[in-house]
């Protein structure tokens, strides 16, 4: 079978920095995390595979299709949706209307439908309001559905951009880092909803996290960058024993961090 | 309830009475527009709401304006200017673009019928087949809203990539630009006939009515439309993903909005209001020059919509009607008064008002009065007299 989403010697370098080299990583379903000490480059990952930066060198391809020159839209029309690290959520709309936004793609609707509001639209625009409402109520935000996005709590607010990102009907959703700034315990039930989506809506998942417990208890694979290399992969309990790994993010010896 | 359905009916029919009664009274006629606002926000069903208002727009209003014409000029000019900010409100409010060149589409409207509904015509291409009959007017708001919604995508696509201050700037230059061309396309080929202007322009038959009354009610029906098409586009895919552009660019197109198309689309519908009004304008002026398109006619426009909120259709319309009954009524009836006082040799506290200088009439400072309105809204009240409330709805 064919992956989903695979990417072969991604290169992205900015001004001399090198964020990413010639990264390989590839699914075809599931959740897998990315992993990796602040700096190495998973952010950038992520903006490679949405569109925002085109590589330097290397191919990104989605379902044999490669990315190269499209927009972040049209790859979002084709499937790919993601969050934010630090949450970008439309903040001065109501939580419903972010989730509808986010459909924005699905929408067959044109101008012409909208100035004379013809039965085609007194269809659709009333679907697309319960469909955006479901969406709400499978992230448990059903009753905050007409508050303002910035006025929601931040776990609310994070939980909102998932429905948003949903709400484009992806088959891989990408989260930056959905559990910044949560307990523990906010973190389990954000986790043990993605499964039930993995589960529900059969999507594959990539996952940029520090919570270790989160990655570990989550993940079917893990792949570790370190200064924009990939540096270990697999399953979680291997890329835990990985020496690598652990000397990326503890360090070697105490000259290494006097030098670096 | 009913208090409010009573005191909003009597207050309107109090205040149309009043302006019936002096005709000539400034502070009646602001009462009557007073009495509209109140209308729109009391506590009123909305059959009587909108009932009230179609009598006073439709009714109340012609009759006013047959006791004083003026009165009926000012309601034009207030619905021509509604109509801009309206245009304005989409391309700013909604979809966070900040254009300081928006009277260069109503330029581009004027001069379209301007060009083809006068005389000047035949100096411009040659032979002798203009003015074109007066009917073609009807078909020139069409073509004046196509060609100001092209000129809106030739403004567009220069600048998708800009924000904030740049677009700011090449936004006035563009306003700058169409303002020069037709001060100067009086050569090689005459086709403003720059400075002088253009004029007889060719007004469309008037079935009957006076022009006062026929441009009041084609101003007023453009203004319908140009609300309900606001409305419609506003609560729409279309009017959210202008609201995600203005409030993340970036987030907005990673949930699949086209940035582009989607601005590009804002440029157009805001410039083609401007366009509809700007060939309405040529006809109701019998005469246009560049005089009328300066950049302060585009600040005044903006200056609109930030007084009545961003993104919100009842402060686009408040703000229009504040700002145009300000600066053709309240100020210069000021004046006026005052002139009245010195005429008649009032002495205040035994300086006699005769001695005043002529430069402390109230209308020379007109815009300094309006600059200090707006500076004390942005600190007091940012988000404008009326804002942008989000539509709470029942979900199913």
């Amino acid at each position: 079978m064919s992956e989903l989403l695979e990417a072969r010697g991604v290169s992205k370098q900015f001004g001399g920095l090198t964020a990413v080299n010639r990264v390989d990583f590839s699914l075809s379903a599931g959740i897998v995390s990315i992993i990796g000490p602040n700096g190495a480059g998973k952010t950038t990952l992520f903006n490679v595979f949405t569109g925002l930066y085109a590589p330097d060198e290397g191919v990104v391809t989605f379902r044999d299709r490669p990315l190269a020159g499209l927009r972040p839209d049209q790859i979002t029309a084709l499937g790919i949706c993601r969050t934010f690290q630090s949450i970008r959520l439309f903040a001065n709309m109501t939580a419903i209307e972010n989730v509808l936004v986010g459909m924005h793609s699905r929408v067959r609707l044109g101008l012409w439908d909208v100035l004379t509001r013809g039965p085609r639209f007194r269809y659709l625009e009333p679907e697309h309001w319960s469909q955006a409402a479901k969406l709400l109520d499978r992230v448990g935000l059903r009753a905050s559905a007409n508050d303002v996005a910035k006025n929601l709590p931040y776990g609310d607010q994070r939980r909102l951009e998932i429905a948003r990102a949903l709400a484009s009907e992806p088959s891989l959703l990408l989260l930056d880092e959905p559990t910044a700034g949560m307990t523990q315990g906010e973190a389990r039930t954000l986790m043990a909803l993605l499964r039930r989506l993995v589960g529900d809506l059969g999507l594959a998942v990539v996952l940029i996290e520090h919570n270790m417990r989160v990655v570990m208890e989550v993940s079917d694979r893990v792949t570790v960058l370190d200064h924009g290399e990939k540096i270990a992969e697999g399953a979680p309990r291997e890329v835990q024993a990985d020496t690598r790994v652990i000397e990326a993010y503890l360090g070697r010896r105490r000259w290494d961090h006097a030098a670096g | 309830m009913i208090l409010h359905a009573v005191a909003a009916t009597a207050l309107l029919a109090l205040s149309g009475i009043a302006v019936a009664v002096f005709p000539r009274s400034i502070l009646a006629f602001l009462l009557f527009q007073g009495s509209l606002l109140v209308v729109y926000l009391a506590r009123i069903p909305n059959w009587l709401r909108w009932g009230l208002l179609g009598v006073a727009l439709l009714v109340l209003m012609p009759i006013i304006g047959a006791y004083n014409g003026y009165y009926l000029e000012v309601a034009t000019q207030v619905g021509i200017f509604v109509a801009l900010a309206l245009g304005l409100n989409i391309v700013v409010g909604l979809a966070g673009l900040l254009d300081l060149g928006y009277v260069a589409f109503f330029a581009v409207g004027a001069y379209s019928w301007a060009i083809f509904g006068s005389p000047h015509g035949n100096i411009a291409f040659g032979g002798a087949a203009f003015p074109l009959a007066p009917p073609w007017f009807f078909a020139f708001l069409l073509i004046g809203l196509t060609v100001a919604a092209i000129s809106g995508v030739l403004l567009g696509l220069p600048v998708l990539r800009l924000r904030g201050d740049y677009l700011a700037i090449v936004t006035l230059g563009f306003g700058e630009v169409i303002r020069v061309l037709a001060n100067n396309l009086d050569k090689p080929i005459n086709l403003t006939n720059g400075p002088k202007g253009i004029t007889p322009i060719s007004r469309p038959p008037a079935l009957g009515l006076s022009y006062g009354e026929y441009f009041y009610f084609l101003v007023l029906l453009i203004v319908v439309v140009v609300v309900l098409v606001n409305r419609r586009l506003e609560d729409s895919h279309i009017g959210r993903a202008w609201e995600a552009v203005r409030e993340d660019e970036m987030a907005a197109q990673a949930m699949g909005v086209p940035l582009v198309h989607a601005k590009l689309l804002a440029f157009a519908c805001g410039a083609s209001f401007a366009g509809v009004m700007g060939v309405l304008f040529a006809a109701k002026q019998v005469f246009i020059n560049p005089e009328s398109f300066t950049f302060l006619e585009s600040i005044g426009v903006l200056a609109m919509v930030i007084l009545g909120g961003m993104g919100s259709i009842p402060g686009a319309v408040l703000g229009a009607t504040v700002v145009t009954v300000l600066n053709l009524q309240v100020l210069k009836g000021f004046s006026l008064w005052l002139n009245e006082l010195k005429n008649a040799g009032v002495t205040v506290l035994g300086y006699s008002l005769a001695d005043l200088p002529t430069q402390l009439e109230p209308a020379k400072y007109e815009r300094m009065i309006f600059g200090m309105i707006l500076v004390l809204m942005m600190i007091f009240r940012p988000q404008g007299i009326l804002p942008a409330r989000r539509r709470q709805r029942e979900l199913g």
